[in-house]
């Protein structure tokens, strides 16, 4: 496409060359009204002018007869300025008057008409135009007066002729401004095109320029960037994630290959097939929900969720898997404490709590059982509300985690070395802290004097205590 | 107290230490009266499975538990088997050629076929099964499954609407459960049971005679659809178990090592 193509296909343009051509019609059609009234001005005067004329010669005639008016004629039709002048016989012979070269019969009907004539006293003249009226008079003498308008000829031309180069020039210059604004819009237009085309080749890190002006075009270069910036983070996200299921699932993969060979070789007896057989569907059957841990952060990390989140009782689940956990934790010498302050209603989705919960429960077992037996520790589970914040914790008298190492347990696959040996995937406390920053909410480490706090806040959701309020 | 002996057993319940402490039954020993148990009464089941090898492990599997088996491999054909009828449960893969899963359910639906149906998917979070359900589908099963888990679940359906759910006292040899009076008897003795206990009862002694799994223990009494990682269920059950069979003979509550869990009178 070439420059100027793209320039007409532009919607600034199109736009401007319809106004312009809008405006030129209205603008023609003024013009045309204003010279069709002058010219009507005009000639009016001249019928005005005419009809006095005939009236005064009438009355001459009435007065002095034929010869009266013939020296009326002969004296006035000299005159430099006079208009158009002639009295003739009943048979058409000119008595007085200026004019010559009338067409044949002309004089045979009374009325107006619009002619075109030659002067006798100056010949020489090229034909002119004129408003004529003939009357009869009695004794078949035939009066024609009449005025010239070249005048109102000239006076068309003075309006006509420069309105009509206003408005070609006028639709020129709209033209080459309308270009020109077009231009510029296009000229940003491309900037951002271009930014585009390298974001879409896989240049995630380009940004749409802000003028800093406001208008329309920065507003939408920011709203983009803001686009921009979180499909950044999710594409990055995303890669970790690969990375990790690259990873993390291939390790397990290879001991489930390695023991199903192993046991294609080396098993002999029944027993043996039966236990390689067993091991390889816990294996699998391990795989598969650190599969389903993983699509589950993805999907509450993308946001996916939020489309499906309704107006739930956090304080309800909060109780329902703490009902669920007591029975476990009190086998493994734990006292579970469970502090509700209810209701506490959120904007989310119930089942991502409740697993959440689940897995910091189940973490808090798994790392703050007594060791010995007939030794009892507490387990402290608190949901309270802190104005129009929810604040949970849950907080266990294990061995904790050491402030060096916090930050790096809420990631992906991170089994801090002393729960190594412990079952678990090491995917429990990226999901909860997936499915708080879904739900808008923060999630913090703590030293609880011996053992963990783990603390979250989230916004509750108070909308019908704003109703009421 | 069971559960005070069980105390030094420090580690989560696992299916193994969970045996030792309760009546146990290996899943083979339990095939085999299942088999015994469907030679008297076989289910008919429909399979809509466009997958070959799933589909013929499916038959295979359902047969040697006693079972009849059609397979269907699209929507239609799925489809103008079900809706000749004489099936007692279908199971129907989500994604399917021609027609998919949900659409032949939702058919048979408008046209007040009320056949029990498992929807098969690999669409597994919760608003998936939640689309499932509200399409007509009975219960929902994630892939990959276990079979165990799918044959308990397909004859949990089968026998749903059987003339136990309208009664209101559920009887298991000298076991009693009086669902209007919420009351627990076994030989006559009352037995007192928390609330969420008598609810874990109550679904056992429906489905009495039959697997129940974890996981559709955690769907039913608890109303969970996510993953407890560890075996919370078992120290539930263990704990029920405390009451109902301490101390009272045959033990009534039986582990099925691989499964779940089965409430039934041993001396049948």
């Amino acid at each position: 496409m070439t420059a100027l193509g793209k320039l007409i296909r532009t919607t600034a343009f199109k736009l401007l060359a319809a106004y312009l051509i809008i405006f030129a019609l209205f603008a023609g059609s003024v013009i045309a009204y204003l010279g069709w009234h002058t010219q009507r001005l005009v000639t009016r005067q001249a019928v005005e002018a005419i009809e006095n004329d005939t009236r005064f010669m009438q009355a001459q005639f009435e007065r002095g007869g034929i010869n009266r008016l013939v020296n009326l004629v002969n004296r006035r039709a000299g005159a430099p300025d006079a208009g158009l002048l002639l009295v003739t016989s009943f048979n058409g012979d000119p008595l007085a008057g200026n004019m010559m070269n009338l067409p044949l019969n002309f004089l045979d009907k009374q009325g107006w008409r619009e002619i075109s004539y030659v002067r006798t006293d100056d010949s020489a003249a090229p034909p002119s135009r004129a408003l004529v009226h003939v009357v009869f008079l009695p004794g078949e003498y035939r009066l024609l007066i009449g005025r010239d308008v070249v005048e109102r000829e000239e006076l068309r031309q003075i309006i006509i002729g420069p309105a009509v180069w206003g408005l070609a020039l006028l639709v020129v210059l709209g033209m080459a401004g309308g270009l020109f604004i077009t231009r510029r819009v296009l000229k940003r237009i491309d900037q951002m095109t271009a930014i585009s085309d390298g974001i879409m080749a896989g240049d995630l890190s380009g940004r749409l320029a802000v003028s800093g002006t406001g208008d329309e075009f920065d507003r939408l270069a920011l709203s983009l960037n803001a686009m921009l910036d979180r499909i950044e983070a999710l594409m990055a996200g995303l890669k970790e994630v690969s990375d990790n299921i690259a990873h993390d699932l291939k390790t397990p993969l290879t001991r489930l290959r390695n023991r199903a060979e192993d046991a294609l070789r080396t098993a002999a007896s029944e027993d043996e097939w039966r236990l390689a057989t067993e091991r390889t569907i816990e294996e699998s059957d391990g795989l598969i929900r650190t599969f389903d841990a993983l699509l589950m952060i993805a999907r509450a990390e993308a946001g996916q969720a939020s489309a499906k989140m309704l107006r739930f009782d956090l304080a309800e689940t909060v109780a329902g898997v703490a009902e669920l956990y007591e029975p476990v934790a009190d086998e493994s010498g734990l006292d579970l404490k469970t502090e509700i302050a209810g209701p506490l209603p959120m904007h989310g989705v119930r089942e991502l709590f409740g697993q959440a919960l689940a897995n910091l429960l189940d973490n808090a077992i798994k790392y703050s059982a007594p060791e010995t037996p007939g030794e009892r520790r507490e387990l402290d589970l608190r949901a309270t509300r802190i104005g129009d914040r929810l604040r949970l914790v849950v907080a266990d008298r294990g061995p904790g985690i050491p402030e060096a190492d916090r930050p790096r347990a809420l990631e992906r696959f991170v089994r801090l070395e002393a729960s190594r040996t412990r079952p678990g995937f090491g995917l429990g406390l990226s999901l909860v802290a997936a499915v708080v920053r879904l739900h808008g909410g923060t999630l913090s480490l703590e030293g609880n004097d011996p053992g963990l706090r783990v603390v979250i806040d989230l916004p509750l959701d108070l909308s019908d205590e704003a109703e009421a309020a | 107290m069971t559960y005070m002996e069980t105390n030094s057993n420090r580690t989560v319940a696992s299916d193994s230490a969970r045996g030792r402490e309760g009546p146990f039954i290996d899943l083979a020993d339990f095939r085999r009266a299942a088999r015994k148990n469907a030679d008297e009464s076989p289910m008919r089941l429909l399979i809509v499975e466009d997958d070959r090898d799933a589909a013929d492990y499916l038959r295979k599997a359902f047969r040697e538990a006693g079972h009849v088996v059609d397979l269907a491999a699209d929507g239609e054909e799925g489809l103008v088997l079900a809706r000749d009828g004489g099936y007692d449960v279908l199971i129907v893969d989500r994604m399917l050629p021609r027609r998919d899963g949900l659409s032949v359910i939702a058919d048979l639906r408008g046209r007040g076929d009320k056949t029990p149906a498992l929807i098969l998917s690999a669409l597994g979070q919760v608003d998936d099964r939640v689309t499932g359900l509200r399409a007509g589908g009975d219960d929902y099963l994630p892939k990959p499954y276990a079979f165990t888990e799918l044959l308990a679940r397909v004859e949990a359906l089968a026998r749903r609407g059987g003339p136990q759910a309208a009664d209101t006292v559920y009887r298991v040899a000298d076991l009693e459960l009086d669902r209007l009076a919420h009351r627990c008897t076994r030989s006559g003795q009352e037995i007192v049971l928390q609330p969420r206990e008598f609810r874990l009862l109550e679904y056992l002694m429906r489905h009495a005679g039959q697997v129940v799994t974890r996981t559709m223990l955690l769907e039913n009494v608890w109303d969970y659809h996510f993953d407890p990682q560890t075996n919370v269920i078992d120290v539930h059950v263990s704990r029920l178990r405390a009451k109902i069979d301490k101390g009272f003979d045959p033990p009534l509550l039986h582990t099925v090592r691989g499964a779940g869990y089965i409430i039934r009178d041993g001396a049948r």
